[in-house]
Order: C-alpha cells, then structure tokens, then sequence
C-alpha cells in the first residue's frame, strides 16, 4: 500500500471520521458497524465498498486501524470521484475532493466538512470529482453551521436531482441529503458554488455503470453542473458572456453569476478537466467556445489570425508565456492561425489552466483538432502525473484510443515526411511542424497531406515508344510519308538542318544533340506529339532512350508540336502531313526491329535506302537519336532530288550512325503515324516514303561521318552541313513561336526543344572551332612546307 | 541579427548579433561557448557579407563549417532574415557529417519559425517556447 498523504483538510476530515467511527476509541474500527454505514452513506456500490476495504487492508487485517480507515477514505474520494480504485490513485489523484457520506453524515460531520471545504478550496479543482452535488456540496459548501441549512431549501433549484438521492438513502439520512441540497444552493455563496459538474457526471455515470443508485443520482446531476463552470474565464466581459451564454440550467446561474471569479474557475477547471479525460471538451464547452470562435471569425470553417487570437487569449490573463506554450500546443499545422478545433483546444487549455492544471508538454489527444470528436472521446489526457485515470470512460476512450494513437503516429509520420518535403522545397515557415510538434498535427490544416507532387513522365517511355512504333506500323507509309510531303516546302530548310543534324549527330553521339538537331527539324513541321518531343529532349544521353522528342520536320518546333502540325495542315496540308508524319516516328526509335524496318523499307526502296534503313534498326537501339537524323536525311534528301543524291551519298556515310537513322526513321513513322491519325495526311506517302528514314538523324550521321571518314571530306560536310544544320537550326528557330503552346505541355517542349536547338547549336560551334583549327594548322603546315620548298624552287 | 548556437553542447541563437536563445549541453564552459560563438559570428558576417545578393539558395543558408580550431569546430547557418544559427561542437565528438549538421540547422531553422508563428511570441525576445527547449534537447542529446 502506498504512502497515503493527505492534505490538511483531508487530514482533519479523516481524524475526525476515524475518531466518529472509532467510538470504542480503540484506535482501530471494526469493518462492520460504523464504517460500513460510512462507507455505504459514500453511496457507492457494495462492490466498491469492497473493493475499498480489500484495498486498505482492512479485510487483511480485519479491522480498520488509522491508516486503514484513512486510505479506505481516500479510496472512497477516489471512487467518487469516478476513478478506477487502484492503489496508486491515493496519491495520484490531485485534488480529490473528499469523501462524501451522504447517508451516514452526521452534522458535526457535515460541519467539519464544511470548514475542511473551505480549507480545501484550495483543493482546487474537484474536477473530477463528481460525487452527487448534494455531497459535495454541502461538503464544500458548508460554511455555515447546521442552523442555516434550514433556510436553504430553496437551494433546491440547484440540485433538482438530489432529492432523488434521499430516496436512495436510507430514511435516516434523508434529513441529511435535504440538508445537502439546501446547503448546496449556498454553495452559491460560498466561494466554491458546487454545481457539480455535469461533464463529469456523464462519465462519472459510465464509470459507475455497476452502481445503480450512483447513477441514478449523477446522472440527473448531469445537466446543473455544466454551467457555471465555464464561466470563470477571467476575463471579465467573456465572463459575463459566458455567464449569460451558458445554456444548461439556468438554476446556478444567479449564483454563479455573484460567484467570485476564482470559484467560477474552480467550477471552470473541474468541469475542463473531468477525470475522465482531463481534456475532454463537454458539449457544452464546445459549444461555448464554438461561439466565442464566432465572435471572433464568424466562418467556422475559417482561421483565427494570431493576432486576434493573441488578443483573445491575453484577456485570460494568463502570462504571455504559459499562452505561448499554450498556443504552440493549439496551433497543430502551425500555420499562425486558430482554427475552430485548434482554437477550442487553445481555449480549453486556457480554462484548465486558469483552473490549475499545468499545461500538458503535449497536445492531449482529445484536443487534437480533427482527431477526435471531442464530443464522445474521452481519451486520458497526458496530462503528466494527473491523469486521474478512470475506469469509466473506459468504454468510450477505449474505442477512440486505438484510433487516436494511430492517428497521432500518421501525424508524426506526416509531420516527418513533410519535414523532408518541406525542408526539400526550402520550406514554408507556415505549418509544417515538421519535427517536433508532439504528434499533435493538425488534420484542420492537413498541410501533412501535401500531396508530394507526382512528376508526369513527360518523356515517353518504351513502351511508349512502342506504341508508337506500332502506330507508325500500324498506319501506312502515308503517315510517314505525310511530314515529309509536309517537308517538301522546307527541303531547303530540311536539308540544311538535316546537314546541320547529320554534322550534329556526326559529331555528337548521344542522342541528346541528335535529338537536338532533330527536334529543330520537326519543330519547323509542327509536332503535335509533344510528348515525344520532350522525350526525346530528355533523353539524351540513354543509349536506348525512349525515342527522342519526334522531330521530324526540321521546322516543327517543341512548343507547336501539335500546334504546328495542325497549323501545317491547315495551311500546307502536305506539309502538316510530314509534320504530322514525323513526330509519330520519332517514339518507336528505341524499338529498332520491326516496325522501322519495314516502314521505312518502304520509303528506302525508293530511294535506295533500303539497306540504310535496314541496318537502322540493329543500331537504333544504340542510337535512337541518330535514327531521326537518318530519316530525316532520308526525309530531307526524298523532298529534294538532287538533296537526295546527297543523301544518299550521305547514307553510307551514314551508315555507321544507322542505328540512329533507323530509331530516327521509325519515330517519325510513328510520328507521322501519329499525326495522321489526327490529321489528314494528304499526298505525303510519296514524300514520306521518301524521306522518313533518311531524314531521321541527318546531322548525327553526318557528324559520324566526320568522326569516321576523311578529315576533308568530312570537314568539308561538316561545313556545308554545319552551315546548313545553322541554317535550319535558326531557320527553325522563328517558326518556332509560332505556336501558341497553348498546353503547358507544349509550351514546355517548345523550351526544350529550344533547349536542344542551343545545344546543338553549341556543339556545331564547337565543333566548327575546332574544324577550324585544324584548318588552320593545315594550312600553317602546309605553308611552312611551302616555304620549305620556295627556296628550292627559287633555287 | 540572431544566432543561434548549438555546441556539443550549446545552442546559441542570435538575433542582431545579441543572444536568443543560448543551450549547452555540458553546462559548464558555457561562457567559453559563448566566447567562441561571438568569435564566430564574425566570420559568420564575413561570409553573408560575401554572399552578397542571392541569399535564398538553402545551400547559402548553411554556412558550413566556419573554422575548426582546438578541440571544437563552429557551424554556421543564416536565414533569410538574418538569423544567425551558431553551433559549437565538440572536436572530440565522432566528428558529426556534414549532412548531419545541416539536417540539425534544418531542424533548428523549422523549430525556430514555428516560434515565430506562434502570436505570442515577440521576436527579439528570449525564446522560451517549451517545444523548441525540447527540440533541442533532443537535438542535443543525439549529438553528445
């Protein structure tokens, strides 16, 4: 049995209750006899008589010595109170009224109670206690001697119910409970107006589910209690508001109202801090405070600005610091502002504290906003070291309880992973405790829930890409043929910028300047599959990338791709149909084999391109990018006959880069598949047949050729070629804007595309610099040899 | 300016170069603390003052490990607005990565807006907020 400390008044009161039960003065009470009528005058249930007398010991011992009967009487207060009677509770539960007999009481009793009640006022919150008023009350409340309990009859108001007690008590004590309800009506004017606090007693009246009487009795205190207790915000006008507020029973009301501040915050902080769960906000708290939130912010659903919320909670008087601790409790997502769960958690925390009760180091869960339905939860407040835990809102707490701590372990996970997420994006100082609030998230302002944003696959993928590619199968040449009939218009442009392209995919092996130098063409033509295009612009370095942005017409740009296309068809039909033609080709490059062969057998037949593109398709893998070029050589060389000489020429020199071709060309059937799907394509088979496939990586091939063939010649092509990609690169270039990129979409693989044209515009330079070094070391190499030789020759 | 310090140890905050907020674990030595930090905050100004415009970059924020000399090395960290989050840690400490600190001036840096959010508080006044105290702590506690 644990260390029984008592208050002065609970000392007092116990010594003389021992001394009244010790009549034989023998130091020790006899279990039967005159403790059992106290403990039954204690209204509690025999069960808990029992339970009592087990607990102190004096069914082991057989008697009740002091310590005994003092623990026994504790115990009683205890399960008054509506505690679950532990051991533990002597001494844990804080401020435990005491123990009230109503039956067996006698008036010298009462009377000591009485003066132990003002003793005890500081006993503070019998907030849980909620043993029937009329205990309680006249227990408290009885400042007066017996005489005056006469007059206070009319007292009855208060506690309509209690007279149901007398029935329940034994005839004897009849005379008592009366007195106990006319004493309790003084209450009113005792400093501690008793109304008992109805929060409590609903649960109270769960906890004592097994004691008929008990419940019977709380119940029906139930509804008095509520009222006043509010009340006691010291803040003089909510005061009055609150008094005047306060729905329940009018009955205390004028009582309440002539009550001193400080016992209305006694009422105040037993109601705030029913035992059951210390934090459990009542109906009729919350409804309270839900009107003083509209008083401030009539929007329910909206937010209460710190400031006003500061000012708000100064009248409370409280020192800054403690509404400091208490507003970072309340403020859940932190976000400076109070909404209507965070600010009756503020405001609940303020009444208790105004009460007594320390601040909680974290949110209690039943104030957590949004968790809990602060109506029925009774979940234990965390209250440190006062949790006054009782049995009885067992059954309600219990069922929330598994739910609130899951729910406050997602908050801490939320709270973490919007940590990172914040911190990630540099972090908005709203909300997002992040670490260390105290699991206390406020689902009110779910900023936890930030969805993290789910990157869109703009590039596509091979499967993407695939699909294209059976489009491009699946569609007839005509699709493929479609950009390049679009392209006839732009040859000159094509071929330039498939030069350029060529030199560009020459030069630079991955895809991305190949794709670069690709897109360029394309963009001129209009892709409308934008997704392609920014594939294709994002995978640059892949060796089996997804198919880069179809660019199949050296005039499409990024940002038209569809735009344009469909421009193009409006206005140049056959050029629409290449555009359209084109971009569909540019996906299936990763997907080499089939699709490319065939479709771009067929325009190579043509043109003798066969065996380009048919190699294109083993080395599209490897190049993709390269396969756009080589169809759009292909391409460029078909809308131009002569170009197609060159082309051709081009194609064995291609021919290392015909991996990429093939990729290049498939796209753009896929392309042009694609896009003749959405448009018409008109006369473009022959066009595209033409030139889909060579077309594909022009400037790629053209830049492996420098890498692998003669320096000259190479160099020469390159330049001519480089030239021509300039050319069309910034022929491209204006024609560019000329969508409007109504998509974000669009507009975003415009800038890409612009982004590739600059890189490959980049490395063209590079590359022309360096060709141009070499030059001139030739030609310094070749004058010195001159020189060398002159003076021979002179000789 | 605010800083901020943080040592094996201490936490310093500070605020237009005066003190906000001053934790150290090993409560001893805790004006060598803060005569290091005072030290440190000048090479602290140095850098902002080398920074010079785009302060907004997180990675300008962390300042990094300002100079390591006898047996403690000083973090720095400066918010947009100033604050100055010092950090003073033990040399003879597993030496603490990078990534660690910055995740601890990450966490300092969150903590600290939250006081500010809270209406009650008046910036340039000591923080007292129990729920930074206990950040901190932990904080602390996972560094010694």
């Amino acid at each position: 049995m644990e260390g029984l400390t008592l208050s002065d008044a609970e000392q007092k009161y116990y010594s003389d209750l021992f001394s009244y039960c010790d009549s034989e003065s023998t130091k020790k009470v006899a279990a039967h006899g005159r403790v059992l009528e106290l403990f039954r005058a204690a209204q509690l249930p025999s069960d808990v008589v029992h339970q009592i007398m087990e607990l102190c010991g004096a069914t082991r011992l057989g008697y009740f010595g002091r310590s005994q009967f003092y623990i026994a009487l504790k115990l009683v207060a205890v399960a008054q109170s509506g505690f679950p009677l532990r051991v533990e509770s002597i001494n844990t539960v804080k401020d435990l009224p005491l123990p009230r007999f109503v039956a067996s009481k006698n008036d010298q009793e009462s009377r000591h109670a009485a003066s132990y009640s003002s003793d005890s006022e500081n006993q503070g919150s019998y907030s849980g206690v909620i043993p029937p008023p009329p205990g309680r009350g006249q227990v408290k409340k009885v400042s007066t001697s017996h005489d005056t309990v006469q007059p206070r009859t009319s007292a009855d108001q208060q506690e309509p119910v209690s007279p149901v007690v007398s029935p329940q008590q034994s005839p004897p004590t009849s005379p008592h409970t009366w007195r106990k309800h006319s004493r309790h009506p003084s209450g009113g004017n005792s400093e501690r107006p008793l109304a008992g606090p109805g929060p409590f007693w609903s649960p109270f009246g769960e906890a004592q589910s097994g004691s008929s009487s008990g419940d019977a009795v709380w119940s029906g205190h139930s509804p008095p209690p509520p009222q006043e207790n509010w009340v006691s915000f010291a803040d003089t006008p909510p005061t009055s508001t609150l008094l005047t507020m306060h729905p329940a029973s009018v009955q205390d009301q004028t009582t309440v109202r002539t009550v001193a501040s400080a016992t209305t915050a006694n009422e105040i902080r037993r109601q705030s801090s029913s035992y059951d769960d210390p934090w459990k906000i009542t109906d009729e708290q919350r409804q309270y405070y839900v009107n003083q939130f509209k008083t401030i912010q009539p929007d329910l659903n909206g937010f209460i600005p710190g400031s006003a919320a500061k000012e708000f909670f100064t009248k409370s008087k409280l020192p800054i610091l403690e509404l400091s601790h208490i507003w970072e409790l309340s403020d859940f997502d932190k976000d400076g502002a109070l909404t209507l769960d965070e600010f009756c958690a503020a405001f609940h925390l303020v009444v208790a504290r105004k009460n007594g009760y320390d601040l909680p180091e974290k949110l209690p869960e039943s104030l957590m906003p949004k968790l809990i339905d602060l109506e029925d939860s009774a979940d234990v407040g965390d209250q440190p070291g006062e949790v006054g835990y009782s049995g009885s809102p067992a059954e309600a707490p219990p069922s929330k309880s598994p739910s609130m701590p899951s729910l406050n372990q997602t908050w801490p996970e939320l709270n973490q992973s919007s940590e990172q997420w914040e911190t990630f994006s540099e972090r908005s100082s709203s909300s997002q405790t992040l670490t260390q609030f105290d699991s206390n998230i406020a689902p009110a302002d779910p900023d936890t829930a930030i969805v993290h944003p789910v990157p869109i696959r703009m590039t596509p993928s091979k499967i993407h890409m695939q699909e294209m590619e059976l489009k491009r199968t699946g569609s007839d040449h005509t699709n493929p043929t479609s950009p390049l009939l679009v392209k006839t218009s732009d040859l000159s442009e094509e071929n330039k910028i498939n030069s350029s392209v060529k030199f560009a995919s020459g030069n630079t092996v991955d895809g991305y300047s190949s794709s670069d130098s690709f897109t360029s063409d394309p963009e001129q033509i209009g892709n409308n599959v934008t997704r392609q295009r920014s594939h294709s612009g994002m995978s640059p370095d892949n060796t089996a990338p997804p198919p880069p942005p179809p660019r199949p017409q050296p005039s499409h740009s990024r940002s038209s791709s569809l735009d344009m296309n469909r421009t193009f068809s409006v206005t140049t039909g056959q050029q629409q149909a290449g555009v359209v033609a084109q971009p569909p080709a540019v996906p299936p490059r990763p997907q080499p084999s089939q699709a490319p062969g065939p479709v771009v057998h067929r325009p190579v037949d043509a043109d003798g391109l066969i065996t380009h593109t048919s190699t294109s398709p083993q080395q599209i893998p490897e190049q993709p990018n390269f396969a756009d070029f080589s169809q759009f050589e292909v391409f460029a060389a078909s809308n131009v006959n002569e170009e197609q000489d060159d082309e051709a020429e081009k194609h064995p020199e291609v021919l290392p880069v015909e991996k990429a071709s093939d990729p290049a060309s498939s796209l753009r059937v896929a392309k042009t598949d694609s896009k003749i799907e959405e448009k018409t394509a008109a006369s473009a088979p022959a066009n595209v047949s033409k030139g889909t496939t060579p077309l594909a990586p022009p400037p790629k091939p053209v830049r492996r050729r420098l890498k692998s063939e003669d320096e000259l010649r190479p160099e020469v092509d390159e330049h001519t070629q480089k030239t021509g990609v300039l050319a069309a690169v910034l022929a491209s270039q204006p024609s560019i804007p000329r969508s409007v990129g109504k998509d974000k979409k669009a507009i975003q693989a415009s800038i890409r595309r612009n982004k590739e044209t600059n890189t490959v515009l980049a490395r063209l330079n590079s590359e022309l610099q360096q060709q141009l070094k070499d030059v001139l070391e030739e030609r310094i190499s070749l004058e010195v040899q001159l020189e060398q030789l002159r003076p021979f020759s002179h000789l | 300016m605010e800083w901020f310090l943080v040592t094996s140890a201490a936490v310093i905050l500070f605020l237009q170069n005066y003190p906000l907020y001053i934790r150290s674990v090993p409560t001893e030595n805790e004006l060598k603390f803060h005569y290091m930090v005072h030290t440190s905050l000048d090479v602290v100004d140095e850098k902002i003052s080398a920074m010079g415009k785009a302060l907004v970059d997180q990675r300008e924020l962390y300042l990094g490990l300002l100079y390591p000399t006898e047996d403690y090395k000083v973090y720095g960290y400066v918010t947009n607005s100033k604050v100055k989050f010092v950090m003073v840690v033990d040399s003879s400490n597993t030496a603490l990565r990078d990534n660690e600190i910055r995740s601890m001036f990450r966490k300092l840096h969150n903590s600290y807006t939250d006081v500010m959010c809270n209406p009650f508080y008046n910036p340039g006044d000591r923080i007292q907020s129990r729920a930074f105290d206990g950040m901190v702590t932990s904080m602390m506690i996972q560094v010694c």
